[in-house]
Order: structure tokens, then C-alpha cells, then sequence
């Protein structure tokens, strides 16, 4: 056992895991937080992806002592009482249906507009090349993510 | 005095955001991989790693001895009780239905079979526990070819032979329409098979308390679940309640009865403690069941100014190792459909079922119809070719006229409405059909190394999962009704519940916008309540694009059921006769003085007080009824497509994509867009991206979705979409549904524009996906290769 402390949503965790212990099985299983999904086993789909110190990681690739003394935000975090614009941005465009890949979808878009606060589109779709969706088409997700970036997301 | 109660804006028609994204973007999600109750134990399975073998002996003890492991299990400590995986669609009085254990006994006949289970504390601890069990396997030879596997002399996949079934469909006189036809075109598709993908995993969890058992599974079909938990184990219907939590997704393939929800059931009761079981991705590519997989030998016969005279087609289905839900029946679902919108003297269709050692099939986006589609569609290209003649205009030449609805088609269906014309002629206004065409020419003289391709797919299909009696006629197990209740609480807001099972479909806001139209009722004062038998006892749930078409005039009987009863308050109340009662916006009021007026809450107040209810009236205006339409519904639209083919290298890109959809009535036209875009992205990805391949000793080379190419935002384009609205006659809602059409259309379309964009090298078919190697390699033969 490891003993790590992470820094989850704003609120400190010090706790013991096994060194092979998953980011995301350690925020799902020790933390609770529960909003940040399992889409895979070879980190091709993304619904895990959180902001760890503020970068986009896809959380089944991490362990997590690799996360000790990290400031991690999951979907959970990212809102502060209203929706976060990406979060608004996708429920005005309907950009889910099933919502399974849309944690991971809005936290990378939050990082993606981070880089590049007004991409083409053709920058969102290479942006999100590593979050899939099985519902949508990624029509309605390009579309909010340029609401998102015209709505201007502080960084 | 006129009416001065404002009524509210009718909702049906309008893009409603949904109630549904509050907690999907926030995630306050309730996956069923998120449920933590006390004392629960994970469960882990052993898969066979070979695609046939004889099981010898499976040691588990090993795995008692890791830190955290409960228990273990093999096939032999279930053998007793696990009963048989059920088959609902016995298609032939004469089918060959071999039993289909949970957990194999004795032989295993995929790669991916669970031989073995481990109950642990963590999943961590179970994953240890696989690792320590040993199993002693004799392999055996695989069937993995279906054309092979039907040779006298292939090793068999069960004792009674590897064809499973023979089932044939004949209309008009077949050898007279081909004998003497002055053009008849013969050609041979290959449906690959695909991996469904949900994005959530699969995922059970199992707890009994005393006799009463609770199973919560991200499934497609709860009430299915319940029904079979029943049949398959022999424990009494009413002591078992089945949840579908939040359902991430399913396209058919959460449309099923697995080993491992009845194998949960089953540990949870040896075990003693509620038990979870998650998959991971490459878990369920190999266990999840597959969709299509045919071969299609179709033939057309035409006169010489393109009449059709008549098609034929030869179908062999890969049904994999066993019969799981409907695994039979999904060639059949295309059968009917495959005439599509083109009128013909004769018609004949035989599909034989095959056994193989690879993974199930079954329902899959579509389900039958994407793979009839495409053999019609694709096959009227090549006709056109042969005859010289422009693809569109051959389509207009044979398709059904506005005018002939109600039509019945030689597959045997009633067509009850359409218009291919309207629906083409905004098709290819939107596409820049004439300019595109023009654009193709000049590339093709000027030797351009990337060619300009057009795809057409004029579509219909059958969906609106139904009519009880035809499905009993199709020898399908089950019915096809829906059922719907509407509860009307103290304080006037609504209670509805459905029987379907939404997974992603955004129910909860469409069948808000009906209760509240239909009521009088502010959309916000409805809440709608599904996918758990304890709350939604009576359902068919979700497949088949049926939950609108079906649940929703449903819903509309049980509002006008709560109507009628709260007529006969309201006249009390009013000191009316009934018929001098209208009602609109919420309330009754007496004809010819609008003043006087009781609105439904008030109503439902005053029955829930019931102080001075009429004698003989119950104290409740809460409704149920149920919906069994008497017909299919029939989607029909016109998709195009133009690629761009580089010739040096086999790379396909779509450069535009116009569907025109005609799904009748549309509720709400935001959610009803999304579920085209997200057909479309499949039917693409059939055409361009997707195959599960297992190699020659029958392992899945497929398993991940490194290896499995799900398409991302960077792989599939910007859509056009726009609508015909041409109501459905068979509810009276006048919806058709819109959960697989954009699938049915968008395969043949794709696959037809990268051929016409190479067909002056001689190439007459790519076989799916159209990688850029295949499209090379195509072009290199000038064929077909």
C-alpha cells in the first residue's frame, strides 16, 4: 500500500491504495465520484478524461500514485452552482443522448478551449479525436463546442 | 365575454431541451456500474480462450487462496440450476435450437464462453482469482466460415449440424419474371460483422433478501429480464424486480438475456451477498453479441426501359455458436423490407441460418433491415450501370407513386404513406445534385487522380416493433403491445409512466411534451417514470424504433382515459351534464360560458379530498391503457452522398451527406435530428470503418477499440438533415419512428458513391469496410477484389 494524497473537486483525500490502482478507480471506488465513467481498457475512448492540475488525462491511464499530490477536477467539479459553459453549451445543442461519454467529452473540451479558446472545426473534431461517442454523430458536439468558445470559457 | 385562459403553446412540434442533461453533464448519473450496496461482492468471469474445446476439468482452488476471494465457481456448480439462455423467435417448426447454457459445462464452443467465475471483494481481488484457476481443455476444430461450415464433411458446431435453419418467402412467379428478362444482374455482398460499442459497458448487479430477488443491468429490456430471470431459473415471477438504472447506449445490443445476469442471480444466492459484474470494453467486444454477418447472393431482373421484373435472393446468416434472443429472426426482419419502395411482378428470399464458433448475433442498429437495404440499394446501382441508365431515374421509374398509398408491397407489407418524390426532390436541392453530377464528369475526362463519387439511397423500412398478432404469425415468441399509465397527483402535477425502456432516447422529454398537450398540463408539471418493474410493471421496452410509434399513442389513451374521468367530476362539480362540457388548456368549461370552469388540478384535488365525489366514482382519475397498433410503421427517406476517392492511395472522404427523412408526425425535431446524426455515423461506420475480425483459430482480432475502429469526430463529417412530414395512417399520433433509420440508409449510400466514383476503372463492388487498402487493392484488379 501507497499512501497518497490527492486534492478531488476541492477537497483533500489522504489515503492508502495499491500501487496498481487505476486514477479512475480510485476517484470512482475511494472518493465517490462516481460521474466520471469506465468507456474502455486501452484509453482510445476518453469517458474517464478529467483535469488533472488542470491538463486533460484519460484517468484509466494513470495510477494513482501517480495522482499524489494532484489537483484533480472531475465532471462533479466543474460546475459551481450554475452549469459551466461547455455544460450549457452541450445541453442547448443536444450534444448527448445516452450522456455515457459526456463527462469525459466536456472535460476535454474544457481543455481544448483552454489551448485554443476559438478553433474551426476542423481544430474540434482533431481536438476531441480521443473521446468517442456512440450517439450522436459528433454533429451537436461540434456545434456546442463552438457555443461553448462564442460564450468564451474562463480559462 | 370571450375565453381569456391563455392556452399553453402545444408542445408536440417544438425542440424541447431535455430533462434528461441536468444530471448526464453534471454527473449525477446513475450507471449500473455506480450502484455500492452493502456488503456486495464483484464477480469476475474465466473465458475460454479457444473458439472450440472440450472442458476436461476446471480447478478453481487456486483461486480460494488469493487475498480477498470469496468464492469460485465452474460450469458444473450451476449445471443443475442455470437452466437454457432463451431463444424468443423460432422462425421454422423444424429450427435447431441447441441448448445454450449460462456458464459451459462441458464444451465450449467461442472464444469469450465464461468456464469459470470468482466472487472477491474488490474487482482487483477477483481479477487475481481468474488468474489462479486452471482449466484443462481438449480444442476441437472451429467452424469459422459459413459457406464451409455447410460442406457434408465440416466439423460441427453442435451435434445436430451447423445449419441451423431454412426459411423462405415467395411472391409471383420468380422463374417467369427472370426466364427471357432483357437484363438480369447477379451479384454477391458480404455484410461484415460488426461489435455494437455502447459506450457503457454491461453491467449487473444481483441482491436477494430472503425470497425477494432485485437484479439492476444496463439493459435495453427490463421487463424481458424479468419474464426470462423467471423462465430460464424457475424463480417465481413476483419475487423478482429488474431496474435499468441510467443506460449508456445499447443499439440492440443491451436488446438481450445474458449468461451473466443469470449467473449473477444465481452466485448472489450461493454467495449469500449482493454481487456486481462490470465488463470491460474488450470483454464485451468478445461477449456482447455481434450484428449482421451475411452473405447476400441477390439477382434483379428488368426490361430493357428498367421496369423491375422481379429479385431474388439467397441469404446465409451467421447465427454464431448459439440462439440468443432473436438471433433467427433478424434475417427475417429484412425479408420483408428488402422489396423497399419499388414495385414488381415476383419476389423470392431464402435465408439459411449457420452455426459457427464465433460469438452470437443478433439485433444490431437496424436489425435485417440495414443489410436489406443495402443489397436492394446497392444492386439498383449495378442495374442502372447495366442498363446505362442514371441511378435516380431508374429509382423514380419503379418506385410506389404518392398517389398508390395505401400500398401493398410483393414482400407482403402494407405501406400506409409516403412520398419518395417529395422527399427525393429536397434530397437532391439541398445536395446540388445537377452540379455535383457536372463536377464528376469534368473530373473523370480531365484523368483526376481523386474522383467524385454520388451515392443514392432511397430507403424505407419497417419499424414500430409491433402488431402482437403478425409477430404471433412470424412465430415470434412475444407481443408487441405497449402500455402506458397516467397518474394525476393531489396538487395537479403528473405522474407518467411507460413501459419502454429509453437508453439515451430522451423519452422522459417527449413523453412530457404529449402528457402536456394532451392534458393541458405545463410541460414542467410532468415527470416521466420507466425502466423498473416495480414502477413500470406492464412494458415491451425499446428496440425496433417501437417506443414512439408504439408507447406514445399509448400514452395518449391513458390522458384520454384520465380526461373522461375527470369529466364526470367536473360536471358534478359544475352542476353540468357532461356533454355540456368542453375541454381545452387544462379545463372543462360549460359551453357557451367559459367562466364557469374547473381545471384537472382542481379536479384532481377534489378526488384526492373526495368529500362530495358523484356516488359510484372512484377516487382516482389515475388511467392505464395499452397500444397494439395494427400495422408496422414505414420511415422512408432519400440520403446522398458524395465522396471524394483518391486513386493513389484507396482514401475515401465523405465531402457532403444530405438525409431527407420522412418519419411522419415529428414530436420534437431536436431530439429527432440527433437520432439521425447518430444513425448516420453507424451506417457510415459499416460502410468506411467497422468489422469484427476473428482470425483462423477463432480469436477476435477485434477485441479493443484500438483494434475496433469506432469513428471518431475526425473521422465522419458535417450532416445535412431536413424532413418530409408525411403522417403515419396507423396511430393517431402519425409518427413512424426514427431510432434506425439513419443506419438503414447511410451504409448503401456511402458504399454506392465510392463505386460510382470508380467505376469507369471497372469496378462494380467494394466489399465493407472500404478501407483505403481494399479501395486500392480494388482498384489495382479493376474489380472486385
Amino acid at each position: 500500500m501507497t499512501h497518497i494524497t490527492v486534492t478531488v473537486d476541492g477537497v483533500k483525500y489522504a489515503d492508502e491504495v495499491e500501487p496498481r490502482l487505476l486514477l479512475v478507480h480510485y476517484l470512482r471506488e475511494m472518493v465517490g465520484k462516481t460521474g466520471t465513467p469506465v468507456g474502455c481498457d486501452t484509453s482510445n475512448c476518453g469517458a474517464c478524461t478529467v483535469l488533472m492540475d488542470g491538463v486533460s488525462v484519460k484517468s484509466c491511464s494513470v495510477l494513482a500514485v501517480q495522482a499524489d499530490g494532484s489537483d484533480v477536477t472531475t465532471i462533479e467539479g466543474l460546475s459551481n452552482g450554475e452549469l459551466h459553459p461547455v455544460q450549457r453549451a452541450f445541453h442547448e445543442e443536444h450534444a448527448l443522448q445516452c450522456g455515457y461519454c459526456t463527462p469525459g467529452m466536456i472535460m476535454a473540451t474544457t481543455d481544448l478551449l483552454r489551448d485554443n479558446p476559438h478553433p474551426t472545426e476542423a481544430e474540434i473534431r482533431d481536438g476531441l479525436e480521443g473521446n468517442l461517442c456512440r450517439c450522436t454523430g459528433y454533429e451537436n458536439i461540434v456545434r456546442a463546442v463552438k457555443r461553448a468558445a462564442q460564450a468564451g470559457v474562463a480559462p | 365575454m370571450t375565453a381569456t385562459a391563455e392556452a399553453p403553446a402545444p408542445q408536440i412540434g417544438q425542440a424541447r431541451l431535455r430533462k434528461e442533461d441536468a444530471k448526464l453533464v453534471t454527473g449525477q448519473t446513475n450507471w449500473t456500474d455506480n450502484i455500492k450496496l452493502p456488503g456486495m461482492l464483484h464477480m469476475a468471469f474465466l473465458r475460454s480462450p479457444y473458439a472450440h474445446a472440450k472442458i476436461n476439468r476446471v480447478d478453481v482452488s487456486g483461486a480460494l487462496q488469493q487475498p480477498g476471494v470469496i468464492a469460485a465457481y465452474s460450469g458444473a456448480d450451476f449445471a443443475a440450476e442455470q437452466g437454457s439462455l432463451p431463444c424468443a423467435w423460432p422462425v421454422t417448426p423444424d429450427i435447431v435450437m441447441p441448448p445454450h447454457p449460462p456458464m459451459a459445462v462441458d464444451e465450449v464452443r467461442y472464444v469469450g464462453e465464461a468456464v469459470a467465475v470468482v466472487v472477491a471483494r474488490d474487482r482487483y481481488a477477483a481479477a487475481d482469482g481468474i488468474a489462479s484457476i486452471e482449466v484443462d481443455y481438449e480444442p476441437l476444430p472451429p467452424v469459422l466460415d459459413m459457406r464451409a461450415a455447410l460442406a457434408a464433411d465440416s466439423p460441427k458446431v453442435h451435434d445436430a449440424g451447423n445449419k441451423c435453419y431454412e426459411w423462405t418467402f415467395a411472391n409471383g412467379d420468380v422463374d417467369a419474371a427472370f426466364s427471357g428478362a432483357p437484363v438480369v444482374v447477379d451479384r454477391t455482398y458480404r455484410q461484415q460483422r460488426l461489435i455494437p460499442c455502447a459506450m457503457e459497458p454491461r453491467s449487473v448487479v444481483a441482491q436477494w433478501i430472503g425470497e425477494d430477488l432485485t437484479v439492476w443491468s444496463a439493459t435495453q429490456i427490463p421487463h424481458f429480464v424479468r419474464v426470462f430471470i423467471a423462465l430460464v431459473l424457475g424463480i417465481p415471477e413476483h419475487n423478482i424486480r429488474v431496474v435499468a438504472p441510467d443506460v449508456g447506449g445499447g443499439f440492440g445490443s443491451k436488446l438481450q438475456v445474458t449468461a451473466e445476469e443469470m449467473l449473477a442471480v444465481l452466485v448472489a444466492r450461493k454467495v449469500g451477498r449482493p454481487v456486481k459484474w462490470t465488463e470491460s470494453r474488450s470483454e464485451g467486444n468478445m461477449t456482447v453479441h455481434h450484428g449482421r454477418d451475411q452473405w447476400q447472393h441477390v439477382k434483379i431482373a428488368a426490361d430493357a426501359d428498367g421496369r423491375i421484373r422481379g429479385v431474388s435472393v439467397e441469404l446465409l446468416a451467421d447465427m454464431g455458436a448459439y440462439l440468443m434472443i432473436i438471433t433467427p429472426g433478424v434475417p427475417l426482419l429484412g425479408a420483408f423490407i428488402l422489396p423497399a419502395i419499388y414495385k414488381m411482378d415476383a419476389y423470392s428470399f431464402q435465408c439459411t441460418g449457420v452455426f459457427t464458433t464465433k460469438m452470437p448475433t443478433d439485433a444490431y442498429r437496424g436489425a435485417g433491415r440495414p443489410e436489406a437495404t443495402f443489397a436492394i440499394e446497392r444492386i439498383m446501382d449495378e442495374l442502372a450501370a447495366e442498363l446505362g441508365m442514371e441511378p435516380l431515374e431508374l429509382r423514380q421509374r419503379n418506385w410506389i407513386k404518392h398517389e398508390e398509398f395505401p400500398y401493398t408491397t410483393i414482400g407482403g407489407l402494407t405501406y400506409d404513406s409516403g412520398n419518395y418524390e417529395a422527399a427525393t426532390q429536397r434530397a437532391t436541392e439541398l445536395f446540388g445534385y445537377e452540379a455535383l453530377r457536372s463536377e464528376q464528369a469534368e473530373r473523370k475526362a480531365r484523368g483526376d487522380k481523386v474522383r467524385l463519387g454520388i451515392g443514392i439511397s432511397t430507403y424505407t423500412e419497417a419499424c414500430g416493433w409491433a402488431p402482437s398478432r403478425i409477430l404471433g404469425q412470424l412465430s415470434y415468441a412475444g407481443g408487441g403491445w405497449e402500455a402506458a399509465t397516467v397518474r394525476v397527483l393531489p396538487t395537479g402535477k403528473v405522474e407518467v409512466v411507460t413501459g419502454t425502456s429509453p437508453h439515451g432516447q430522451g423519452h422522459e422529454t417527449v413523453w412530457s411534451q404529449i402528457a402536456a398537450d394532451q392534458l393541458g398540463v405545463p410541460f414542467e408539471d410532468v415527470r416521466v417514470l420507466h425502466s423498473d418493474t416495480q414502477i413500470a410493471p406492464k412494458g415491451l421496452d425499446t428496440y425496433g424504433s417501437r417506443s414512439i410509434a408504439v408507447g406514445g399513442p399509448a400514452l395518449v389513451a391513458a390522458c384520454d382515459k384520465v380526461i373522461a374521468k375527470a369529466r364526470v367530476i367536473a360536471a358534478a362539480m359544475l352542476e353540468a351534464s357532461e356533454d355540456d362540457l368542453e375541454y381545452s388548456a387544462g379545463k372543462f368549461s360549460i359551453r357557451g360560458d367559459p367562466e364557469a370552469a374547473k381545471s384537472i388540478q382542481e379536479i384532481a384535488f377534489a378526488v384526492f379530498a373526495a368529500h362530495s365525489l358523484p356516488d359510484g366514482v372512484e377516487a382516482t382519475l389515475d388511467s392505464d391503457a395499452t397500444f397494439d397498433p395494427e400495422n408496422f410503421s414505414y420511415p422512408h427517406g432519400t440520403h446522398l452522398c458524395a465522396v471524394e476517392v483518391d486513386t493513389e492511395t484507396g482514401f475515401v472522404h465523405i465531402r457532403s451527406y444530405v438525409a431527407v427523412d420522412d418519419v411522419g408526425k415529428v414530436i420534437n425535431p431536436m431530439i429527432v435530428d440527433g437520432q439521425v446524426h447518430g444513425g448516420l455515423a453507424q451506417g457510415i461506420a459499416q460502410a468506411l470503418y467497422e468489422e469484427g475480425v476473428y482470425d483462423e483459430s477463432g480469436n477476435l482480432v477485434t477485441a479493443t477499440l484500438a483494434d475496433y475502429l469506432v469513428p471518431s469526430a475526425a473521422d465522419l463529417p458535417s450532416f445535412v438533415t431536413d424532413r418530409t412530414e408525411t403522417p403515419a395512417t396507423t396511430n393517431p399520433l402519425g409518427v413512424k419512428g426514427v431510432g434506425e433509420a439513419g443506419t438503414i440508409a447511410a451504409t448503401p449510400a456511402v458504399v454506392n458513391a465510392i463505386v460510382d466514383a470508380l467505376r469507369s476503372f471497372g469496378v462494380t463492388d467494394v466489399e465493407m469496410p472500404c478501407t483505403p487498402e481494399r479501395v486500392w487493392r480494388t482498384i489495382q484488379s479493376g474489380g472486385t477484389a
